[in-house]
């Protein structure tokens, strides 16, 4: 029962993967369309980023003293100037274990 | 012009770092889906069948809470229906594959990979063999997320919870975008995108996660027209 329910996720899945690449020609998306797809990285990852600080796991707002806020800080500021995915990561990591383990505790 | 080895191989460096996200990630997700109560089989068959991060640990938490199947599968298509987004930008790219190839490299297109081969792609328009890319960045994704799933559905969460590693995902997406903080209209978008996610965080199914690009992509059009 389960397992179905998965193929049918699955096979949605596929089809949000490859409708637009396999079924759609480049001549049907005008060159207005195409400039705003220029603008699809900073349009869609927001929506990853933003809950993935503001909410917890309880689906709730965090505080705005949550570590969480002062690591994305700190991986924004590392990341601009590094240009270093590893560095960025790094960076919010070791400043968010630096508050919930040594400041806050 | 860069041979069909040399371009996967920089696919596959180009998104190796963000395998510090996504290892310890895939791990949480297989720990929690047998936490779950679900059989590991089925844990590790949606790795293999959906192949998409997050949606996977809602699907499960979905059925666990007593939410219908149907509920379920159209939450996972509405997280993944950004998919389409992705799709329609590397389109452009991919149109000299033949219709196969197309239907084969579409299982490997995954938020990373889309965001690490499409800025390659931007830089790199005339090489060949540009899809070469897409496939090394959806392969090594697929063989760690493989591994990371694996791993946490045989070892458990051996990755001790108070690290808070769930917390690397925003990161590494971070790591994406920041460079194009350096636009106003980019800053612009994404944060309609993330204030949008937010106020829409507890629509129907997940919903937030397609409304809000959505929304952003619409600023984006008014801020081309604004441009002119």
């Amino acid at each position: 029962m389960t397992l179905t329910s998965i193929i049918f996720a699955g096979i949605l899945t596929y089809f949000t993967r490859m409708t637009m690449i396999a079924l759609i020609s480049r001549d049907m998306l005008g060159d207005k369309i195409k400039a705003v797809l220029e603008y699809v990285p900073s349009a869609v990852f927001p929506a990853i980023i933003f809950p993935g600080i503001f909410i917890n796991d309880f689906g709730t707002f965090i505080e705005m003293n949550d570590p969480k806020i002062f690591g994305a800080l700190v991986a924004v500021i590392v990341g601009y100037f590094s240009k270093n995915i590893i560095a960025t990561i790094s960076a919010g990591l070791v400043s968010y274990w630096f508050l919930i383990f040594v400041v806050f505790n | 012009m860069l041979t069909k080895k040399q371009l996967f191989t920089r696919g596959m460096l180009d998104i190796s770092p963000h395998m510090l996200s996504v290892i310890p990630f895939g791990i949480i997700c297989g720990a929690i889906g047998v936490e779950l109560g679900f059989h590991p089989y089925l844990v590790y068959a949606m790795s293999f069948i959906i192949f998409g991060g997050a949606s996977q640990i809602v699907f499960l938490q979905l059925l666990s809470g007593g939410a219908s199947s149907l509920v379920a599968v159209a939450s996972v298509g509405i997280i993944n229906s950004r998919h389409l987004l992705y799709g329609a930008v590397l389109s452009e790219y991919l149109e000299k594959l033949s219709f196969i190839k197309k239907l084969l490299i579409s299982y490997v297109v995954v938020d990373q990979g889309f965001a690490e081969s499409n800025k390659f792609f931007k830089k790199n328009r005339s090489e060949e063999f540009l899809h070469y890319h897409l496939i090394g960045t959806g392969c090594t994704m697929w063989v760690c997320w493989q591994i990371a799933t694996l791993s946490g559905i045989v070892l458990g969460s051996f990755v001790p919870e108070e690290l808070g590693l769930t917390f690397a995902i925003p990161l590494t997406f971070i790591a994406i975008v920041v460079q194009d903080l350096k636009k106003l209209d980019h800053v612009i978008v994404m944060i309609t995108c993330g204030l949008s996610s937010l106020l829409f965080f507890d629509a129907p199914f997940k919903s937030y996660i397609i409304i809000s690009p959505i929304v952003a992509l619409f600023v984006a059009a008014l801020l081309l027209r604004l441009k002119k």
